[in-house]
């Protein structure tokens, strides 16, 4: 903002007017918290996630006055009719295999997904107009997306808050792999925490320990929930959410343990005075039935148990809204020791993983292979595999083959949308079987095409990425999950709803990959273009002398020497010359 | 180039008619002004006058016992066109205007004007009226502001807010200190009482949202200084301009829309640095607590009573008294839209705007200057336009581009001839619409391409060609120059 000149005024007061009105409570909630896990290979990661509800309905022009909820999200939400809008930027890959499932995976990049109301006529414009405005809430390129990397999926992105109808037609979904997210987009991401990161678990979000991190995800999630029980009316929920993954073995000298302040360079003197709840939790469950060899400090006062994700997870609890934390010390740096060096675990590894390539040769045609695994000892279960691949890949859909144990395993659902040159992207949805224990391959072949040479990113030789695809499946439980309520579960349970007590929703996604296309020399033209002007010009030049040049007959000069000599002597003589 | 007419009807109740009338009743009247702007741009003003005396009805609502009865009374009996003017000639002795005041103006489009003294008096006087009620020299410069030499405009000139078709307002609550201080303010109530009457009248002349907001921990970009005589903390004049600035990167922008946003905002200060008052120049303290931005909005600062006993439990609730603050906003919203009230001579009185807020002939005023600005903006914006298109000659220029730029140049003609006959409503809209065409035709996206690129990038490719092609050229050129040399120093050797 520019500077802004301010004049004084005194200000005469009007006539007086009516007293002022009844008191309303405040309708709206937040809740604040942090979720720290150590991942199986030594890792930690830590979740934060900032929920706030607000029991008013956010239709078009019905509120306009925010307290906790940001207005420049609501505003938009009812502007352009949004019903429910998910966007991630992230940075780095969250590696599956090595770190278990994820609470939140998000694809390397930007990915916007939004389901719009049934009101929107245009939803196309629509979407256009919220991915450039939420470019410039984020700073992040957003405003790239167009028809050329935009899908409607049918099965793959079902509403997770309140929906009356799942037409897809209202849902539009995008990613940009090529986005680099860093600090320019936390910042206007923090602004919109109420408390900021003045106060609460948010003083934690430095941004240069959050960029000093193999993984950084940051998303913000707008869905409308029920307010109650009967469900009668609608509340919105926004919750931000921000993982991030700290080497911890690399940075501590070769030591597992962790601390708050090793991994923020800060720690926790307060919670946010807004939230109705401020809470820490430390995954300490046990592994591989070997007990107490991780130690907390300080001793947490509680401990939650709660099934996630088919295990079985036991948290230590720090309630920053308790008076008794904060009496003993002034901050809270939560300290995690193991009581004995691990050596050579063996990995857990999840059930569903699932890992992509690009193989073949040469600048013609190439082959994308996806492998899922499906890691369940006797379960077989279903996956929904979606793929979006960009128009500048041909892809050959009759080359299409899914192989599983050596046989050929077909798809119950397959829904493939041609790509349009530059006007729309290929899509492909199947629903997919596993078989228990199995892993299953998917290929696909491709030919790449030719880009106009304006179509060329910046620096066309590193590559062109291709979005990761998405599997969504119901996954079964190894142990048996109880119903719980999801208000009073934490957070981190509480976004995807499981079914019933035996499977558990996952979404996972592949890594990008990235495709040399066919590039041209960009600078050939200029390079032909002098060549020829050099012809030309030299050529030019020949006739030119050959026109302009006067010959004469040289005489022949005798004596030249002798005659200059003699000519000197005559000079100094004052003689003409010879 | 701008005429603007005024309509003026001047009603003679009987008894009130001056001895030296040129002609007899009802007869026309029309008097021309100039006001110059800059060297290109003038402003004729044209005042129509009718000279008639009262009809039965009016003289039967002329009989009302006060004048504001017989304002409500005449209201019905009026022309009631926008920017239309009646003025009733009372007799001198007349118990309608109160003692000492000579002119009454009402809350509609009407004004009362006690006789005396000859004609020439009586004109002056409704003269005066006319530029209270339509527009004065310096409304309409304001307006103009773009187009006049800097120096010439008074400091309210670039006060009020530019012409748009739509306005955001927002009133955001500041609490820097949610520990200490739970701050509550009914803004939905107070905004539905007081704002929106004002907004329903405004809205003939832009499209209105008002939202709030809370923000916390959002503090002043100035340490207040601690006074010790007063165990206050003050705020002085000339550091209020670095008040805003941090404050503002917090407000968020409209993303959803284009209008330009007024901004008011209520700060509750820290509880360390309670209570707070804001000086003005002369060092004493403002008996509002609060400052104004032009062209961008106000700020007021609330002061919370201090807990009497210090052992009152944090964090303090709070609520603020709407009334205080709104009347505050209301007057600073006034302000930035140019509707302040300017002195007077005393022998006017203005009747209040009641509840609505606004008097008819203030929106009248408010119409002047926004059709003007418009005008005016209109043609910056094609005059730029057709700059760019003479600097880049191979731009394209496509059809839709070409009839809004036509669109807009029709209608803002015709405002200037609704304006000229003095009908200000259709000239209005017709120079809403040359804003919205000359916007479209000015930000379409096809005339922003990066391809047009500039000439001399095209010249600097054919340098391969061209350098090696001069060398012979020049060669030769320095050959002949040598040779004439000397062939004009042989003739002296051999003289």
């Amino acid at each position: 903002g520019g500077m802004l000149a301010a004049a004084v005024l005194l200000l005469l007061a009007a006539g007086p007017g009516p007293g002022p009105g009844p008191v309303r409570a405040g309708r709206d909630a937040l809740r604040e918290e942090l979720l720290l896990s150590p991942l199986p290979d030594g890792d930690v990661a830590a979740t934060f996630q900032f929920r706030t509800r607000w029991d008013a309905d956010l239709q078009r022009g019905a509120v306009s006055h925010y307290r906790l909820f940001p207005k420049a999200l609501g505003r938009l939400v009812a502007a352009l009719g949004v019903r429910e809008l998910h966007l991630a930027l992230t940075q780095g890959f969250w590696r599956t295999r090595l770190w278990g499932q994820p609470p939140l995976q998000a694809p390397p990049g930007a990915e916007l997904w939004v389901w719009f109301q049934p009101t929107v006529t245009d939803v196309d414009k629509a979407w256009e107009e919220l991915s450039n405005i939420l470019s410039g809430i984020f700073c992040a390129s957003l405003n790239f997306i167009d028809s050329t990397n935009t899908v409607t999926p049918t099965a793959s992105f079902k509403p997770l808050g309140l929906a009356n109808g799942t037409d897809h037609h209202l849902l539009r979904y995008a990613v940009l792999p090529r986005e680099v997210v860093c600090t320019e987009n936390l910042t206007p991401w923090k602004k919109l925490l109420p408390c900021g990161s003045k106060a609460g678990l948010a003083v934690l979000l430095k941004a240069e320990r959050l960029f000093h991190s193999s993984y950084h995800s940051q998303a913000v999630h707008i869905r409308p929930i029920c307010r109650d029980a009967s469900c009668l009316a609608v509340s919105w929920e926004l919750r931000q959410t921000l993982t991030v993954v700290f080497d911890t073995f690399s940075s501590g000298q070769g030591k597992k343990d962790w601390s708050l302040f090793k991994m923020f360079s800060r720690t926790l003197t307060d919670a946010c005075p807004l939230a109705s709840q401020s809470k820490v939790y430390v995954d300490i469950s046990p592994k591989n039935k070997e007990k107490e060899l991780l130690e907390v400090t300080p001793p947490p006062a509680s401990v939650h148990e709660a099934v996630v994700q088919g295990d079985k997870r036991t948290y230590a609890v720090y309630d920053l809204l308790s008076p008794s934390l904060f009496n003993t010390s002034r901050s809270l740096n939560v300290q995690l020791k193991w009581k004995r060096p691990q050596d050579s675990l063996d990995l857990p590894t999840p059930v569903l993983h699932a890992q992509r390539y690009v193989s073949g040769y040469g600048l013609q045609t190439g082959e994308i292979s996806t492998l899922i695994y499906n890691t369940h000892p006797y379960r077989a279960f279903p996956v929904i595999l979606l793929e979006t691949v960009p128009w500048y890949l041909r892809l050959y859909v009759h080359t299409l083959t899914i192989i599983t144990k050596g046989k050929e395993n077909k798809p119950s659902y397959i829904h493939y949308q041609p790509a349009q040159d530059r006007r729309r992207p290929h899509l492909l949805e199947m629903l997919i079987q596993l078989p228990a224990n199995s892993v299953t391959k998917i290929t696909i072949q491709f030919e790449r095409a030719l880009l106009k040479w304006t179509e060329y990113t910046p620096d066309p030789n590193h590559g062109f990425y291709v979005s990761s695809s998405v599997l969504s499946a119901l996954v079964p439980s190894v142990i048996a999950m109880k119903d719980v309520d999801v208000e009073q579960s934490p957070l981190f349970t509480s976004l995807f709803p499981s079914s019933d007590g035996s499977s558990y929703f996952v979404r996972l996604y592949t890594e990008p990959l990235l495709v040399n296309l066919p590039t041209p020399d960009f600078s050939m033209p200029y390079n032909v273009i002098c060549l020829t002007c050099t012809v030309v010009a030299v050529c030019y030049g020949s006739f030119y002398n050959l026109l302009t040049r006067t010959f004469h007959v040289e005489e022949p000069s005798r004596g030249g020497l002798a005659k200059r000599l003699a000519n000197i002597i005559r000079k100094f003589r004052g003689v003409p010359p010879l | 180039q701008f005429q603007l007419a005024v309509p003026v009807a001047v009603v003679f109740a009987p008894g009130s008619v001056p001895g030296d009338l040129p002609r007899p009743l009802p007869f026309r009247d029309v008097q021309e002004t100039e006001i110059p702007v800059n060297l290109k741009t003038t402003v004729t003003t044209r005042y129509e006058t009718i000279y008639r005396s009262t009809t039965a009805q009016e003289e039967a609502a002329l009989g009302a016992a006060t004048a504001r009865e017989a304002d409500a009374a005449l209201h019905p009996l009026q022309d009631t066109s926008l920017g239309s003017l009646t003025m009733y000639v009372v007799p001198e002795m007349s118990s309608l205007l109160p003692q000492g005041v000579s002119v009454y103006v009402g809350k509609h489009r009407s004004a009362l004007v006690r006789a005396g003294g000859g004609l020439a008096a009586l004109r002056a006087r409704l003269q005066q009226l006319t530029q209270v009620m339509a527009f004065t020299v310096s409304s309409i410069t304001a307006a103009l502001s773009d187009r006049v030499p800097d120096g010439q405009l008074g400091p309210d000139a670039r006060r009020h807010l530019k012409s748009s078709l739509g306005y955001e307002i927002t009133f955001s609550l500041l609490n820097p200190d949610p520990k200490s201080h739970a701050v509550d303010w009914d803004i939905e109530d107070a905004v539905n009482r007081y704002v929106q009457p004002v907004l329903d009248k405004l809205s003939l002349v832009a499209n209105f949202s008002v939202d709030s907001q809370i923000l916390y921990y959002a503090v002043l970009g100035v340490t207040p200084r601690f006074d010790k005589e007063s165990s206050s903390f003050l705020l002085s004049a000339h550091s209020l301009p670095h008040v805003i600035n941090p404050v503002e990167a917090r407000l968020g922008s409209s993303a959803a829309s284009l209008y330009p946003v007024l901004n008011f905002l209520l700060y509750v200060p820290e509880r360390s640095h309670s209570p707070l008052y804001i000086q003005d120049k002369d060092g004493a303290p403002v008996s509002t607590n609060a400052f104004h931005s032009p062209r961008w909005g106000g700020i007021m600062v609330y002061n919370v009573e201090a807990p009497a006993s210090p052992q009152t439990s944090l964090p303090l609730h709070v609520e603020v008294d709407m009334v205080r603050v709104m009347e505050v906003f209301l007057a600073q919203l006034r302000l930035l839209f140019g509707l302040s009230r300017e002195e007077l001579p005393p022998e006017f009185l203005l009747e209040s705007p009641g509840n609505e807020g606004l008097a008819d002939w203030e929106l009248d005023r408010l119409l002047w200057a926004h059709t003007v600005e418009n005008i005016a903006t209109v043609s910056t914006t094609l005059t730029s336009l057709a700059q760019l298109l003479d600097k880049i000659g191979n731009i394209v220029i496509k059809d839709d581009v070409a009839s809004e730029v036509y669109r807009a140049v029709a209608s803002a003609q015709s405002a200037v001839a609704e304006l000229a006959v003095g009908h200000l409503h259709s000239a209005f809209q017709a120079s809403k619409e040359a804003v919205t065409s000359s916007e479209r035709a000015f930000f379409d996206p096809s005339l922003l391409h990066l391809l047009y690129f500039p000439d001399d990038q095209k010249f600097a490719i054919y340098i391969p060609l061209f350098l090696p092609m001069a060398v012979p050229i020049l060669l030769s050129l320095a050959k002949i120059v040598q040779e004439t040399r000397q062939r004009k120093k042989e003739p002296t050797k051999l003289d």
